[in-house]
């Protein structure tokens, strides 16, 4: 029992007792809930922390529990669980505050609460896993604890989306189940490891694995919101904007956005699904789910709705990085994995102040309302900013490390999708930036209450992550930047030995 | 040894019958924790000392009574032992100052005696004898509740239980006629491939598989288990079809192994696959909660013969294929796994059916907010249902499904995964109304906190059971057909 063999399970124990613990919270100690809350959210920063600063040291993380069902339980760090617990980590911190200022006074916050730490420990499952199994354990962990968030109003409309998003995951799981299997029939217990080991199994089997590779990205595609197995994410957006914000950061669309990075690089190899002919079908599809995902969110009023259908088109840069072989490509993806979540998180707190405040929810609503609500809007012009793709900001470093990708990689077109996509991007954002700081207000809003906008705690985060879109913009060339990390994965994919 | 696990809940029935009713529920809990115990000590010793055969009375086979334990007579032992024990803490609080009270006692203790003595017996007679008294009290128990309902069902239990019973023993008759002996472990090795054997196996497997409710013998099933009282129900479709089952596989695999034939086994699976289909189906059809719960056995009771088709295939040179093992093991954690989940979701409807008065869904309304003990109860033992991690019930699929696709036998995957599917379909429809506020509803009853914990611990251990699968494989490896060898971690 030493520190690499403890620490993963004590990350993963930081939400997962807390989630415990605060089902037996009685709903009315409202501070003791608090605590907790945020003693686990801080303590699990201070874990990841540590981890990240000696893995770089060289220290090497790992839990493993050999099942006799002929698979390892293995949780461990390498960069890419690294990029993404502590992507998690942080955003979790601070979605933890906003959601504790956001339900004041609501009903039923305990389980509110108690679910919301099991969702990000199964993020940090997803994260730590270190084979497909592990994954897939944490992968259906997280449909399911997401459930009570996403219907937590209990109105018959949150229930239809709960309902929707049920089918949709359920369904996706299972299909994701028979490929786990499947692959484990036929190769036997292995690790994620770059390049993968499905190589040696000799070309009599190139049409299984082919198929395989269908049903792994057909079970993932779900969770990562590919056209045509998006429908249930803008139907999701029901939920409390808290949640929203965490489902579309780091929870569960990021699940099956970091499951298709790990079965391309992990348990295929990117080299060798090029060879199988995989990625160029996936590359069209995560193209015409950028465009299509663009095109969609431009008709929608609604503001949740607008941003959800932005995240369809967001997650597939992820996937368009993953299926170009190349580590400018690669480095692109992983860069947007980040961004996506920091400018994402951002957008939907600031809806959700909009909502939470002055009761807007249309777009068509928000005129003027810069004079109103300073801050909130300012953050949020800095991440509509950043996710068109403004240089210095967040999401121009990842859409430049993905067309310089594609040049790389032979695949000019996909700098068309990009540039089609920005132009989409900055059609859908610049007429609510425009009509918020410029047009004249429409009335009617309620008396401003304290000293500012709104309660602090929906206030700082929002303003935290939006200069971080800056930050990680600017300083992309710095170390232990996500570009950075992003940089180091890809060296060692690709110019490493193993 | 062996004694204890069979006479202990016969003498307690014995003293709940006699003793006034005040001391019944007493008597029950006293049972029940000493039957727990002397389980218990049985399954320690067979672990220490592998499987073992009694003679009573000093006779060995064929003039005495055989008894014998094993891996899997154990497993089942201790599933009815801490099922049983817990259904009895339940009962307790549940039948307090109701008129069937004495009545539950010394049926269910007996009920207890014959499920322990089937798994113990070693004839194809005495095993007939405890069938019966299996069968026997289960009816009654069945139509305990005394409504006109209740009665109709438990008519209807007990004419398929009669007929089953009769084929079974018919099949008995005439093993008996052509080899004279009725000890399992004699016959095994005489049956010739003839037509009074064959006969006499399917009337065997006929009576046994309409007694386990497999599709289409499945009819009593859903109005019996409903239509008792939640501690009954419980009791009956978590512990009393396993009876059957587990001599089901007990005479196929070890006994009838020389002349049942592929075709026989891909058929089993058939009608497996229809139930699983066909129970999840109508499960999605019922909108009051216990006829939902018993459909809901009917297609679990499927995914169990699944182990049949997968696991009757020729020997590879002269080795067992080597996906048996997972078979076998995939089909009996379903069992397992389905006897704790069946149990928590009856009673955790129990509660919910004391506090609302009535078992419609709709009175299922905003039990998140008001009963959250018995919504995760409902919730966790729905998980192991569904199949998802870490439950059991994903043991029991992952196993089967790796065994389905190591033997080729591609064709019930999808059987499984859309079996897998439905099952989401009807738990979350319960799940569903959990989370719909109560507005206009009326409120509900307080019920006592002991019996909304018994469901959710039982529903806690149908999702543990995913975590100690090496214990089970160890206790299931004693003396089984196929002796599954414990892997270092991982054969490919």
């Amino acid at each position: 029992m030493n520190l690499e063999f403890l620490l993963p399970l004590v990350v993963l124990a930081s939400s997962l007792l807390t989630g415990v613990l605060i089902f037996f919270v009685d709903e009315k100690h409202h501070f003791l809930r608090t605590a907790l809350n945020l003693g686990g959210a801080t303590l699990k920063l201070v874990f990841v922390g540590y981890i990240f600063w000696w893995t770089f040291q060289g220290r090497e993380f790992e839990a493993r529990f050999t099942l006799v069902l002929g698979f390892d339980f293995l949780l461990r760090v390498d960069l890419l669980s690294l990029i993404f617990v502590t992507l998690s980590s942080i955003l979790w911190f601070f979605t933890t505050i906003y959601a504790v200022g956001y339900l004041e006074g609501s009903p039923n916050r305990t389980r509110f609460f108690g679910f919301f730490s099991l969702c990000v420990t199964a993020s940090t499952g997803i994260a730590l896993a270190g084979n497909l199994i592990t994954f897939f354990i944490f992968y259906e962990f997280l449909t399911v604890v997401t459930y009570p968030l996403v219907v937590h109003r209990g109105t018959e409309k949150s229930l239809r989306a709960g309902r929707t998003y049920l089918w949709y995951t359920i369904t996706g799981g299972t299909v994701l189940f028979l490929g786990v299997v499947w692959i484990h029939v036929l190769t036997g217990p292995m690790d994620f490891v770059h390049a993968g080991v499905l190589m040696d199994l000799g070309p009599e089997h190139r049409g299984t694995l082919i198929v395989i590779f269908a049903i792994l990205i057909g079970g993932l595609g779900v969770k990562a919101a590919l056209v045509p197995l998006h429908g249930w994410l803008p139907v999701a957006m029901v939920a409390p904007a808290p949640v929203s914000a965490l489902l579309h950061a780091v929870a569960v669309v990021k699940a099956g956005a970091f499951g298709i990075v790990r079965v391309v690089y992990d348990v295929y190899g990117v080299e060798f699904a090029t060879s199988l002919g995989l990625l160029l079908p996936l590359a069209v599809l995560a193209s015409i789910t950028i465009l299509y995902g663009s095109l969609r969110a431009l008709v929608q009023d609604d503001l949740k709705k607008r941003l959800a259908y932005s995240t369809v088109s967001q997650l597939s840069y992820i996937v368009l990085g993953v299926t170009m072989l190349g580590p400018v490509a690669t480095v692109g993806a992983l860069v947007h994995l980040i961004h996506q979540g920091i400018m994402k998180v951002t957008l939907f707190f600031c809806a959700g102040n909009f909502a939470e405040t002055l009761g807007l929810h249309r777009v068509s609503e928000l005129n003027g309302i810069g004079r109103r609500m300073p801050l909130t809007m300012a953050a949020f012009t800095a991440a509509a900013f950043g996710m068109i793709g403004l240089p210095p900001l967040a999401g121009f470093v990842s859409k430049w490390y993905l067309a310089l990708g594609a040049m790389e990689a032979g695949h000019p077109w996909v700098v068309g999708v990009l540039i089609g996509s920005s132009v989409l991007n900055a059609a859908y954002f610049l007429p609510i930036v425009h009509a918020a700081w410029f047009k004249e207000p429409d009335g009617g809003w309620p008396e401003k209450i304290g000293r500012f906008e709104a309660p602090w705690m929906l206030l700082l985060p929002p303003l935290t992550t939006a200069a971080a879109t800056i930050g990680v913009g600017i300083w992309a060339s710095a170390p232990y930047t996500p570009a950075d990390l992003a940089r180091q994965v890809a060296e060692l994919m690709y110019f490493t030995e193993p | 040894m062996i004694t204890f696990p069979l006479l202990l809940p016969f003498a307690g029935a014995l003293l709940a019958f006699l003793l006034p009713r005040r001391a019944t529920p007493a008597v029950g809990i006293a049972t029940a924790s000493a039957t727990l115990v002397a389980v218990g000590r049985l399954t320690t010793a067979l672990l220490e000392n592998g499987a073992q055969r009694y003679s009573s009375g000093g006779w060995p086979a064929p003039l005495g009574i055989q008894f014998h334990v094993d891996g899997l007579s154990a497993t089942m032992l201790l599933m009815t032992a801490v099922v049983g024990t817990l259904v009895t803490v339940y009962a307790a609080r549940h039948f307090r100052s109701d008129p069937a009270e004495p009545f539950f006692w010394p049926l269910w203790l007996f009920l207890w005696g014959g499920l322990n003595a089937l798994y113990l017996s070693g004839d194809l007679f005495n095993l007939y004898v405890s069938l019966e008294v299996v069968g026997l009290s289960a009816v009654a128990l069945a139509a305990l509740s005394g409504n006109r309902a209740a009665l109709k069902a438990a008519l209807g239990y007990l004419f398929a239980a009669m007929v089953a019973s009769l084929a079974y023993l018919l099949g008995v008759g005439l093993l008996y006629a052509n080899y004279g002996v009725l000890d399992l472990e004699t016959l095994g090795p005489m049956l010739r491939p003839d037509l009074p054997t064959h006969a006499a196996v399917g009337l065997t497997m006929t009576g046994l598989l309409v007694k386990t409710a497999l599709f289409p013998m499945h009819f009593w099933l859903p109005s019996a288990h409903s239509a008792a009282p939640a501690p009954v129900s419980a009791l009956l479709s978590a512990l009393v079809i396993k009876g059957s089952y587990y001599l089901a596989l007990r005479l196929w695999f070890s006994v009838f192994q020389p002349v049942v034939t592929f075709e026989a086994g891909q058929f089993i699976g058939v009608l497996g696959s229809a139930a699983i289909l066909w129970g999840a189906f109508q499960a999605l059809r019922q909108r009051r909660m216990k006829l939902l719960i018993a459909h809901s056995t009917v297609g679990q009771v499927g995914y169990l013969f699944l182990l049949f088709p997968l696991a009757t295939v020729p020997r590879m040179a002269g080795e067992p294929a080597p996906w048996i093992n997972e078979a076998w093991m995939g089909g009996i954690y379903q069992a397992l796994s389905h006897g704790f989940a069946k149990a928590a979701i009856f009673l955790a409807a129990g509660v919910i059916l004391k506090a609302a008065g009535s078992d419609r869904l709709a009175s299922m309304r905003d039990i998140a907010g008001r009963l959250p003990v018995v919504t995760f109860a409902f919730g966790l033992a729905g998980l192991s249902l569904i199949g998802l991690p870490p439950s059991g019930g994903f043991v029991a699929k992952w196993m089967m499904l790796r065994a389905i696709l190591a033997s080729g036998q591609w064709w019930w995957a999808p059987v499984v995964l859309l079996g897998g599917l439905l099952t989401a379909g009807y738990v979350f429809l319960m799940i569903r109304y959990a989370f719909k506020p109560a507005a206009g509803v009326l409120d509900l009853k307080p019920t006592p906190r002991i019996m909304q914990w018994v469901a959710l611990v039982l529903a806690l251990i149908a999702v543990l059971l995913g975590f100690n699968v090496e214990g089970v494989m160890r206790l299931l490896e004693i003396g089984s057909p196929y002796s599954p060898s414990l892997g270092e971690g991982g054969e490919p």
